[in-house]
């Protein structure tokens, strides 16, 4: 929306102080996703941002509101769409939390395996994205590979790599196979040395340390004020972290630091993405650790025993007719879920991710909202960019991780 | 942990007396409802008080109840005390017909697009608001669309022609 009142009135004549309204986006080649920011210019120094959000609005809270509770867990894919599984588990474990249904430990660290995961991969495409739009582009190359690794594991759980709808509402589709394993195993003895490699372009890079200290910054409290979760909010000095605060899924058994920085600039937030990479990669080895000590019969559970809510297993659909009642029952919707309201978060890769469910007593939820990381800080962009130069403006959108799915719901 | 939701209701009804109704613990999280012309005033007070601490704004949103009579819209609050780790939830409901409902702008910045995703979707008219305007969806639209009297589309529908999509 352009508003002329909006632009900044110069004295008659005045040619040296004309400003330049810019429109960055909403297709812009260096916004890596659909945003709109009209800025204000002089010369390259930016005077004033307008943000225009709402361009991938697909309608999510309102199609959630006709569908049964396991049909919406393709619509949380969508939302950050770099770390797709960690939407899954935070739904998920909305639901169980809605309907009672207790989670094995197996499950339970199997599900830490895959958030961590994904929360390396949302954090290595950021900080390699980083790079890129400081004219680094190496340090993405390598990344990126093992981020084609991470999808591949997925690829063996799930069967689908971006948009992954992994798991079901009490655990898993199906048990993790041995070639998860190895590739999970590899992932573990491979990614060290690479995302070593990449801090040593990266960290002290003369180059790099030029362009992102002292931009985009944000001190703690406007943080605070403004909504920050996740990474961002780390930056600027303040340890929350929705794993440690309200521990879901068996982290309270992980043992694991939480990073913070100090400005909450570009080069902050990097920093505190890259530490927690290595955090990850720590909580992924004692998951599976733990993962490995299962024997019997406990090492090859991977739901929890609540037949009323947890799919079934296509094999025993066939076999079974207990199986192919509540297969049918959960597939039509049938099932009634409980009335009651519900605030679940989980620490997805960009922060707090939250639902709330009010539920009826119907099929379907009454009424759900997403809480999106990115939404809530993405209002603070004009406040961050504003007196930096164009090129800051960049860099700071690519290190607050702004994801257009996440932002538009 | 010091606070507990028992401490929170009783400075609250010290404070308030009886004007917060409908007080619950749904899933363990602290819920009441209080008066429209006083979110502010409660929400001042979470956000003042040395002892409660309620300085972060987690989340806001509307639900319409459309049989609510007089309160079809209920504004939710998602309130964090970050110290004590203490989350709670409270509703203020307004009427449709005039759904005013003080804007939180000037105590949580992040209330911004909060509310006009709200107002967005629901119509609620936050009073105080800087920049009431829509944000999701298309400037041009001239309903609530997430209020209960917009269904979402039958799919099984046959009155529908389905020949411009190659469906025909």
């Amino acid at each position: 929306m352009t508003n002329t009142n909006d632009h900044i009135i110069l004295p008659e004549g005045s040619i040296e102080k004309q400003t330049n309204t810019l429109n960055l986006g909403p297709t812009h080649p260096a916004t890596h996703g659909v945003f709109q920011n009209i800025v204000e210019l002089d010369g390259e120094r930016i005077l004033k941002a307008t943000s225009t959000v709402g361009y991938i609005h697909r309608a999510f809270e309102k199609i959630a509101e006709r569908r049964p509770l396991y049909q919406i867990t393709p619509l949380t894919d969508r939302l950050n769409y770099c770390s797709s599984p960690l939407n899954n588990m935070g739904w998920h474990i909305t639901c169980e939390k809605l309907l009672g249904v207790t989670i094995p430990k197996r499950v339970d660290y199997l599900r830490i395996i895959i958030m961590e995961l994904s929360r390396i991969s949302d954090h290595l495409i950021c900080n390699s994205i980083v790079g890129v739009d400081s004219g680094a582009y190496s340090g993405f190359l390598y990344l990126m590979q093992y981020r084609e690794l991470i999808y591949e594991i997925y690829e063996e759980i799930c069967g689908s790599r971006l948009t992954t709808n992994i798991g079901r509402i009490g655990g898993f589709e199906r048990n993790f196979n041995a070639t998860a394993f190895t590739k999970l195993e590899k992932f573990i003895k491979e990614y060290p040395a690479v995302l070593k490699e990449f801090e040593n372009l990266f960290t002290r890079n003369r180059i790099f340390m030029d362009r992102t200290i002292g931009t985009g910054p944000i001190s703690a409290e406007r943080a605070l004020n403004y909504g920050f979760t996740g990474p961002n909010l780390r930056a600027a000095g303040v340890d929350y972290d929705v794993r440690v605060h309200t521990p879901y899924s068996s982290y309270e058994d992980m043992d694991f630091i939480i990073p913070v920085g100090k400005t909450g600039d570009c080069y902050d937030r990097f920093l505190v993405r890259n530490e927690e990479m290595w955090q990850s990669l720590s909580i992924i080895e004692q998951a599976y650790q733990k993962v490995q000590e299962f024997k019997g019969a406990e090492a090859e559970v991977f739901h929890a025993d609540s037949p009323a809510y947890y799919l079934p297993e296509k094999k025993d659909v066939y076999t079974k007719m207990e199986a192919l009642i509540y297969h049918f029952k959960i597939i039509m919707g049938e099932t009634n879920i409980p009335a009651g309201e519900v605030y679940s978060s989980i620490e997805a890769a960009n922060g707090e991710l939250g639902f709330y469910l009010v539920s009826d007593g119907g099929r379907t939820p009454y009424r759900l909202h997403f809480r999106r990381p990115c939404f809530i800080y993405y209002q603070a962009f004009p406040e961050l960019i504003k007196g930096g130069m164009l090129s800051d403006a960049i860099i700071t959108m690519s290190s607050l991780n702004l994801i257009a799915g996440e932002l538009d719901a | 942990m010091a606070l507990t939701n028992e401490t929170i209701q009783q400075k609250l009804t010290e404070k308030f007396g009886e004007q917060l109704t409908d007080w619950q613990t749904p899933y363990g999280m602290l819920t009441f409802t209080a008066p429209a012309a006083l979110n502010l005033k409660v929400l001042q007070y979470l956000y003042d008080d040395a002892e409660l601490r309620f300085q972060f704004l987690t989340d806001l949103q509307a639900v319409h109840y459309p049989d609510n009579k007089g309160a079809e819209l209920a504004v939710v609050y998602h309130l964090h005390n970050l110290v004590d780790n203490i989350r709670l939830r409270f509703k203020v409901f307004a009427d449709i017909s005039k759904p005013d409902v003080y804007s939180a702008t000037a105590l949580y910045q992040s209330a911004n697009f909060m509310e006009r995703e709200t107002y967005d979707f629901f119509g609620v008219n936050f009073v105080g608001h800087p920049n009431l305007i829509r944000i999701l969806n298309v400037d041009e639209m001239d309903y609530f669309p997430m209020r209960k009297e917009f269904p979402v589309e039958d799919q099984t529908r046959i009155d529908k022609d389905d020949e411009m999509f190659g469906r025909g």
